[in-house]
């Protein structure tokens, strides 16, 4: 069976639910492409997720980012031990899967061993964390340059989104 | 996601993408993208499956040494289950993407986002 079209069922879903003007899915003719300029074993890799993820017991330290309506990004530290990790996402096939698996959307086992067998060379100190935005402008003018901007000054080489 | 990846790229920062949603992902248009058929939630792979984890995430690392021009999706050969309908049954009636407490701080988020765009906040 082929994949999901997600884009035609969320515009019937919602219709149904009576919103009648369906969402406009950004849609680019132009794709950027930046080709690997080293070889991956000297990498450093930025890591970045949708997962929501939060560190168990402190999730009132994000206070700020949930009152804000526009969601800002943050980080939290890449070596945090996986079993403190928890995701409060919501939007997810919540009747197929689970989340509380974190190497299946955020793999930080993998990557760890990757940098340890020396297939890559690090990993940021942070992973950054930045929600699903209703709004495309603010993805684009708010949320993109922050996450950019971490990278730069954490040295990023290359960068892994996982889209949850 | 799709979009912060090609911010990055513009920026000269090389990405790749991991995903269950392909239209959207390719819709959007992504450098790199590795897609996974599995239900939204698990676009690393199967929960308490390492090694099937461990293969999807080295197809991505992979990936960013051997894709030559944007666009390029790499399908893992995984899928969820020899049962399907799990696909049918997204974003149905029967199975509603959001519900309860999580679809009311949706309507709020939504309406507190709609007041500070009305006064040019965002």
């Amino acid at each position: 069976m082929s994949h999901v079209r997600y884009i035609d069922k969320t515009r019937e879903y919602y219709l149904s639910e009576g919103y009648a003007k369906p969402y406009q899915w950004a849609h680019f003719d132009d794709v950027p492409f930046t080709p690997l300029a080293r070889p991956l074993a000297q990498c450093r890799v930025g890591l970045v997720t949708t997962s929501e993820m939060v560190i168990r017991g402190r999730e009132a330290e994000l206070a700020a980012v949930e009152s804000d309506p526009t969601r800002p990004m943050y980080s939290l530290p890449i070596d945090t031990p996986l079993k403190d990790l928890v995701s409060r996402k919501a939007a997810y096939d919540r009747y197929a899967t689970t989340l509380e698996d974190v190497d299946a959307f955020l793999p930080l086992t993998h990557l760890r061993r990757l940098v340890e067998e020396g297939r890559l060379a690090a990993l940021a100190p942070g992973f950054q964390v930045v929600h699903s935005q209703y709004s495309q402008r603010q993805m684009l003018t708010v949320d993109a340059p922050r996450v950019l901007a971490q990278m730069r000054e954490d040295h990023v080489d290359v960068a892994v989104l996982t889209a949850v | 996601m799709s979009l912060v990846a090609r911010h990055l790229e513009e920026h000269g920062i090389p990405t790749v993408v991991f995903g269950c949603a392909r239209d959207i992902v390719e819709h959007c248009g992504v450098p790199r993208f590795v897609f996974t058929d599995f239900p939204l939630g698990n676009p690393t792979g199967r929960p308490f499956d390492a090694a099937c984890q461990r293969h999807i995430v080295e197809m991505g690392v992979s990936l960013l040494e051997t894709a030559t021009a944007p666009r390029t999706t790499v399908r893992s050969p995984y899928e969820w289950s020899a049962d399907t309908t799990w696909k049918a049954k997204v974003l149905t009636k029967e199975q509603p993407f959001l519900e309860g407490e999580a679809k009311e701080k949706w309507l709020e988020r939504k309406a507190a986002y709609k007041a500070l765009k009305s006064v040019g906040g965002v």
